[in-house]
């Protein structure tokens, strides 16, 4: 095997690799320090039921109530999910993903009726979920060019060879590059508050403070050309082929536009999991009176513009409040009580052991 | 007038037959005149050459010597793979270790080549003296030829090996000191080529000698062959004549490398890696597979969001696969670390060190510590099973002493003296003091015997290879007849009267060990020509007149049971007529060219017949200081002491005793010539039947292992002749294999003596052990040239700086000033390094499994693409920094427990016995321990991650966040662990401990702090930061780690306490050692140690 002739110290035996000493020593008496002898000063731990039962107890004491409170926590936070991946005939958005083509121009937009059961107090999160969708693959996560998305104007006219086939169309380079840039999520989700009235009340959507600060003010920078104008800094390249738009059109406002819009950032950020969600608004509240959104009913407008049927995905739009904590998960919860209530057993048993073979083995700790 | 003298050298050199293994040597390149055509003969110069490279060749001869080595070439190929093939990680992350690996290696072998290569030149740039023509010219060494003549001045060494033609002594003898060679630092003496003329410059002749060989100890060659790196003494010059020059001394012949031991920990460790790479194999094998079946699912394979290149499909699907495969191999290969080897390298290197630094091992009378000369072996100390050792120097002093003589069957004994009434006899010398039982002839005789048969110097005292020698002069000078010294083959002795005797140093007869004797013939002023023969009772009662023998044995064996080393002391008359052919024959056979050893012998066994037997001495051989405690604590430990000596059954018995190897209770089963004399019978019958009747006795009836407490302890003696008889008698018996039988008995046996052994019956013995099944753990220990054999044979070897010249200390792999140093040698530093090295081992493997199994788990949630789960900083840096430190100073500084109660309690040694800590019980919990904690890991975050938004600002996370949550708690969880496993925690764990997880949070920061220019992707930019922004992250982190942790601290704690009585003892000591401040503490408690072994016995 490998290992035995690794050591396997030259073998043509001109030199036998000595140990330290080798004659250096000699008539030399070896110090007497502590380190030398071996008898550096130490801390001697010795683990018996007796010291570790109250460390068990603690940790049951403690993690028990944070269990608890992580599980409430969890469990207060309201989540409204919804699919509208559109595979099923009764499905609103049945015939936009039928009909789905890459070459339609217009956008096909169908409506989803729902009703939120609790009002929603607090800042509410909208999320767009989709499940099978392959983020993570390594072909699909190497394919970027972060040099290009930080302005890099280099980078920007020959985008690296990782973007490919997602690089450039007919020599002209693609910004973004990449397969990840092209399959930016495009679908556009509104939400419409249906009033008792009848009337049907656009919701105000963020669109910002969904990406990390870092990534939006330092990794992701625009070109920077001799024009301020984003259009012309982007001249000579091409948008990605399953885009409607150019990059310098993702959004009106300057600030989210080009490589910093948020939705492209927070799409850039690859998921951990082929089931996923990604923030997509945020849902201010208004004021300290009313709930952010009400009970009631509402209406989510989608234009589909995104096909998963052809990999068997699904697309979900969540709204979802937050907690300290994140977003809804009793796992955390969950696993604070079991591994606190574990504990807290095993401290009854050992201390049942400890006292029926008696304190023999209470030795303690030797310490020098 | 140099003709003839050509023909004389031509006989005495050459003889007649010019054999193929003879060279011919023209002195001085002049061509004999006899001779038909002169022809140079091509023999090589006389450079040294001990380095390997040159400057231009290094490089590759350097880099293709390391790629031999097969776990290298391993890493290479992942190396290349990842350079050649598209593989998930990049190829700096396995290329920056082997990198470091390869020019660490590289520098190290580099440094010590130089260090040759100044070494090489030193030798070979050296100013030499070659008279050529009749002038002095001043060449370098390496300028040699062979046939050149070369003075040599005192002090200097022999830049070759050299016939002496002349000596600046008058007596044509020049003295040399062989230390560089044999360590051995007493002169020898040795002549000029009998008969050569005064004038060297106009010599003419030629010299037959053998061809090279490397025989070094045999005999440092014969008498006129002077060797490359012995040194000239006490001669102002000498003229020689190079025979052997360059690669082809004896010197260059014997610099060879010995034989690398390899300890039972490697094997395992190649057990494990065996399985470790199944697991890799099998890994890639079942991602490849899942990889093929999920892509064959429609629309998974090339979705429209994540299309092929144009390359990537037109690649033919085998070869994808293949390149798949190799792909998964590499991202999951981080399981095999190329750390482990350099760590455990490193482990083993710098642990050494403790052993040479033990002030313990020092002892004042050499002033010299342990001596290191392998690292490699060093757990191998903490597995020994059955210890080999050598009587002589080891078990006793070999600080020999006169106790007593006997003259003609009467005792005389020194000692009385002091005792004797009459208060006048101390003064008047000892011999009057004694009853003067024999007559004064025979005394004189005996006491002249004692002065000239020896091979003693005096300079400054005596001077001996052997003590015995030194003390039996000593005792001849108590009694009235001192050696003053040998001048010119003239030895003077000072006797009774003041006179000074003087007798002329005809030969020697030196001692072997085959013969056991030795003897000197000399001329006395009067013209006798006397032999004087000492040597063992065995090899000199046979060779003397019967009727003297008897009344000399009884003293011999009541010496001997006393654990005196005897000798007879004999001699013989020799007529002129007896001593021509005496001196003829010597003459003869030792100018043979083949074969000399045996003539040699013929010729001495001849001589040395029909002696006289005057009388016998006694000289006391002490025990080493604490050797019966040493024993008794290795027989404690569970370690079979084996004792191997050349001496007589009696003498090995009574130190047996005095050992306490064998005790009061002990039955002894012997085996030996005395025991298989039995009338009407044959020898071989009575060997089978006392093999059978000593197999029942010890084996069949001995009650099960389990309750050996009560059972008999059994001692079983051996001697030399009666082992061959077992050892070849075998192929003959079929039936009963005595071999099986003769070892059967001797396991179970608390204590094997075996005597009258030969050095390679020693060796013999001990591989026959080591070769046994279970093949049992094996060390040899002794002091002279007759162990270094066994020494070398077992798996360590132990050298004890004794008096009998450093070979054995040379050939050993560690060498201690005393016996009693071998306890804390076993017991203490063996003990540690074992444990040590075991759990290095094990936890290295455990780490890389619970590194591996998140990526190879990760594999199934992202379509089996080959997408590593950590950043390839991770991967690089988690070997080499994250978890290499707490490991390696675990691996030096771990005492579990302290070296004290380790020496007190020898049965803790049998804990750790049969390599239990790497068989595959222990291993396979680290394995399950390592996978268990991988699926606590991953699934953990998994878990956590089936909603990604975990940040309160509603942000979710991506895949490397996934990855740096994994990767930090695995970070934390196995350096925890380690912490838990640390018993002795001093500052330097502390800091490594703690440091290394500082450093990895410190580094993660830093890490995803800037954008780095060379990278490609910023894949961790911030990541960890906004990591720990997040409570739910530190939330599972805290609770993973704990959960991970949880069965073994359960499993420290419940673990049944290691047998009663440790623990018992553990608490004692421990109460003991609060009381009273440590340092006086020790020497104190060693102290008691072995006053309660005396008194408990």
């Amino acid at each position: 095997m490998m290992a035995s002739s690794y050591s396997a110290k030259d073998e043509d035996g001109h030199i036998t690799v000595s140990g330290p000493g080798g004659g250096t020593l000699r008539n030399k008496k070896p110090e007497n320090t502590a380190f030398k002898q071996q008898r550096l000063p130490a801390w001697q731990p010795i683990l018996t039921a007796g010291t570790v039962l109250p460390a068990f107890f603690i940790i049951g004491l403690i993690f028990i109530p944070i269990g608890i409170g992580l599980y409430v926590t969890s469990n207060n936070i309201k989540e409204f999910e919804i699919d509208y991946t559109g595979d099923d005939t009764s499905s609103p958005c049945y015939n936009c993903a039928k009909n789905f083509s890459w070459n339609n121009t217009k956008s096909c937009t169908c409506t989803i009726p729902f009703q939120l059961d609790q009002p929603y107090e607090s800042n509410v999160f909208m999320y767009y979920g989709l499940s099978n969708f392959y983020q993570n693959h390594r072909r699909y996560v190497k394919s970027r060019d972060d040099s290009q998305l930080n302005g890099n104007i280099d980078s920007l006219k020959k985008p690296s060879k990782e973007c490919e086939p997602y690089a450039s169309i007919d020599n002209k380079p693609i910004a973004p590059c990449g397969a990840i840039a092209n399959s930016m999520f495009n679908d556009t989700l509104k939400l419409f508050y249906n009033d008792p009235n009848g009337t049907s009340v656009p919701i105000p959507l963020t669109s910002t403070g969904i990406a990390w600060w870092t990534d939006k003010h330092v990794k992701f920078r625009n070109p920077v050309g001799t024009n301020s104008n984003l259009t012309a800094v982007f001249q000579g390249t091409v948008k990605p082929v399953n885009w409607h738009r150019p990059v310098y059109e993702l959004d009106t406002d300057p600030e989210n536009n080009g490589f910093i819009n948020e939705d492209f950032i927070v799409w850039m950020r690859t998921a951990a999991l082929p089931t996923f969600r990604k923030l997509y608004r945020i849902i201010q509240k208004k004021n300290n009176m009313a709930p952010t959104l009400p009970r009631g009913n509402y209406t989510l407008v989608v234009d589909y513009n995104y096909p998963v049927r052809s990999f068997e995905g699904r697309k979900r739009m969540i709204l979802s409040t937050i907690s300290w904590m994140g977003g809804k998960n009793p796992f955390l919860g969950i696993a604070y009580i079991t591994v606190g209530s574990v504990c807290f057993f095993l401290g009854v048993v050992l201390l049942v052991i400890h006292h029926k073979y008696g304190n023999r083995n209470n030795s303690a700790n030797i310490s020098n | 007038l140099s003709s003839l003298f050509t023909t004389t050298d031509r006989c005495s050199f050459g003889g007649e037959d010019r054999r193929v293994g003879s060279r011919t040597i023209y002195v001085g390149h002049r061509p004999c005149p006899a001779n038909e055509v002169f022809i140079p003969p091509k023999f090589c110069d006389n450079r040294i050459v001990s380095s390997k490279y040159t400057v231009w060749n290094f490089l590759p001869k350097n880099l293709f010597e390391q790629f031999r080595r097969i776990a290298n070439f391993y890493f290479l190929i992942i190396f290349l793979v990842q350079v050649i093939v598209d593989t998930p990680t990049s190829p700096v992350t396995s290329g920056l270790p082997l990198f470091f690996v390869i020019t660490v290696t590289a520098i190290k072998q580099g440094y010590e080549d130089w260090l040759r290569h100044k070494a090489d030149n030193e030798v070979n740039k050296y100013r030499v003296t070659v008279l050529e023509d009749g002038r002095r010219i001043q060449k370098e060494s390496e300028k040699i030829k062979v046939g050149d003549v070369l003075e040599v001045e005192e002090d200097e060494t022999f830049p070759c090996d050299l016939i002496l033609l002349q000596s600046s002594r008058d007596d044509g003898t020049c003295f040399v000191t062989t230390a560089s060679l044999d360590g051995e630092s007493n002169h020898k003496t040795h002549y000029t080529v009998p008969d050569t003329e005064r004038d060297v410059e106009s010599l003419n002749a030629t010299i037959e000698c053998e061809q090279p060989q490397p025989d070094l100890y045999k005999s440092l060659g014969p008498e006129n062959l002077l060797l490359k790196g012995a040194t000239l003494k006490n001669t102002q010059s000498i003229c020689g004549v190079a025979v052997y020059t360059g690669m082809e001394t004896k010197m260059a012949l014997n610099y060879q490398g010995k034989s690398q031991k390899r300890s039972v920990v490697e094997k395992s460790i190649n057990a494990f890696l065996l399985v470790y790479l199944c697991i890799l194999v099998s890994k890639a094998l079942v991602c490849t597979t899942l990889k093929y079946v999920w892509q064959s699912k429609p629309g998974q394979d090339e979705p429209w969001y994540n299309e092929k290149t144009l390359k990537e499909k037109e690649t033919n699907l085998y070869l994808n696969m293949f390149t798949d495969f190799l792909s998964f191999m590499v991202l999951f290969n981080f399981i095999i670390p190329v750390s482990m080897y350099v760590t455990v390298e490193m482990q083993k290197f710098l642990g050494s060190f403790f052993i040479s630094w033990d002030k313990d091992f020092f002892d004042s009378e050499i002033e010299e510590g342990a001596l290191v000369n392998t690292s490699d072996l060093n757990e191998e100390l903490g597995q020994v099973e059955y210890v080999f050792t050598d009587k002589t120097g080891t078990l006793t002093q070999n600080n020999m002493e006169f106790i007593e003589c006997c003259i003609d069957g009467h005792q005389y004994k020194y000692r009385d003296a002091s005792s004797e009434v009459d208060g006048f006899c101390v003064t008047d010398g000892p011999m009057n003091t004694v009853q003067q039982k024999a007559g004064r002839e025979r005394e004189e005789l005996f006491l002249r015997a004692l002065c000239l048969c020896h091979t003693v110097q005096v300079k400054e005292g005596f001077i001996a290879s052997s003590p015995d020698e030194i003390a039996l002069v000593q005792g001849a000078m108590r009694y009235g007849f001192t050696f003053l010294g040998l001048e010119s083959k003239t030895m003077k002795i000072l006797n009774r009267t003041n006179d000074v005797e003087m007798y002329e140093l005809l030969h020697v007869l030196n001692f072997d060990p085959v013969r056991r004797r030795m003897s000197v013939i000399v001329r006395s002023i009067s013209g006798e020509t006397l032999l004087f023969c000492k040597g063992a009772d065995s090899s000199i009662f046979p060779r003397v007149k019967q009727e003297e023998v008897e009344k000399i044995r009884m003293h011999v064996e009541r010496n001997a049971t006393d654990g005196y080393r005897t000798l007879c002391v004999a001699y013989k008359h020799l007529t002129a007529e007896e001593y021509d052919q005496v001196d003829s024959g010597l003459r003869e056979a030792r100018l043979a060219l083949q074969d000399r050893e045996e003539k040699l012998m013929a010729v001495y066994n001849q001589v040395e017949t029909g002696m006289n037997l005057i009388g016998a001495t006694a000289v006391e051989d002490r025990l080493q200081e604490e050797a019966a405690e040493t024993m008794e604590a290795l027989q404690g430990a569970g370690i079979k002491v084996w004792v191997l000596t050349g001496d007589k059954m009696e003498t090995a018995k009574s130190t047996c005793y005095a050992c306490r190897l064998f005790k009061r209770n002990t039955e002894l089963l012997e085996l030996t010539v005395r025991t298989l004399e039995s009338p009407g019978k044959r020898r071989e019958d009575r060997l089978h039947d006392l093999l059978l009747e000593y197999h029942k006795k010890t084996v069949q009836d001995a009650p099960p292992a389990k309750t050996c407490v009560a059972s008999q302890d059994y001692g079983f003696i051996v001697d030399g002749a009666t082992l061959s008889m077992v050892l070849n008698s075998s192929s003959e018996n079929n039936l009963h294999d005595y071999k099986d039988l003769f070892l059967q008995i001797c396991q179970n046996c608390t204590s094997v003596l075996c005597c009258r052994m030969a050095p390679l019956q020693k060796a013999q013995i001990v591989k026959m052990v080591k070769n046994s099944k279970g093949s049992p753990i094996t060390l040899s220990i002794g002091d002279g040239a007759n162990d270094v054999s066994m020494i070398l044979e077992a798996h360590v070897g132990i050298g004890i700086k004794g008096k009998e010249g450093r070979q054995a200390v040379r050939n050993s792999d560690y060498a201690i000033p005393k016996l009693k140093h071998l306890k804390k040698l076993l017991l203490g530093h063996g003990h540690l390094y074992y444990v040590r090295i075991a759990h290095l081992v094990q936890y290295f493997f455990y780490k890389n499994l619970c590194f591996i199994l998140p990526q190879f788990l990760y594999q199934f949630f992202c379509g089996c693409s080959q997408q590593p789960l950590y950043d390839a900083a991770y991967l690089t840096m988690y070997n080499i920094c994250f978890t290499s430190m707490p490991i390696l100073a675990y691996s030096l500084f771990e005492q579990h427990i302290s070296i004290e109660m380790l020496l007190e309690n020898a049965t803790l040694y049998r804990q750790i016995g049969k390599n239990a800590m790497l068989r595959w019980g222990p291993f396979l919990y680290w394995t399950l321990l390592g996978v268990f904690h991988g699926l606590v890991f991953f699934f953990g975050v998994w878990f956590l991650f089936s909603n990604p938004a975990l940040q309160d600002n509603g942000q979710a996370f991506g895949n490397w966040s996934y990855g740096t949550i994994v990767f930090t708690i695995l970070v934390f969880t196995v350096t925890l662990k380690l912490a838990l496993d640390t018993r002795h925690w001093t500052w330097i764990n502390h800091f490594v401990i703690w440091g290394s997880l500082a450093f990895y949070v410190f580094f993660s920061f830093f890490w995803g702090g800037v954008i780095w220019p060379f990278l490609r992707q910023q894949r961790l930019y911030f990541v960890f930061a906004n990591m720990l922004s997040s409570v739910s992250a530190w939330l599972v982190i805290i609770v993973l780690i704990l959960l991970s942790l949880l069965p073994e601290i359960l499993y420290v704690v419940l673990r049944k306490p290691r047998g009663p009585y440790a623990r018992q003892k553990l608490v004692q000591s421990s109460a003991g050692g609060i009381q009273s401040p440590r340092s006086s503490a020790r020497p104190l408690l060693m102290r008691t140690f072995s006053d309660e072994s005396n008194t408990v016995s």
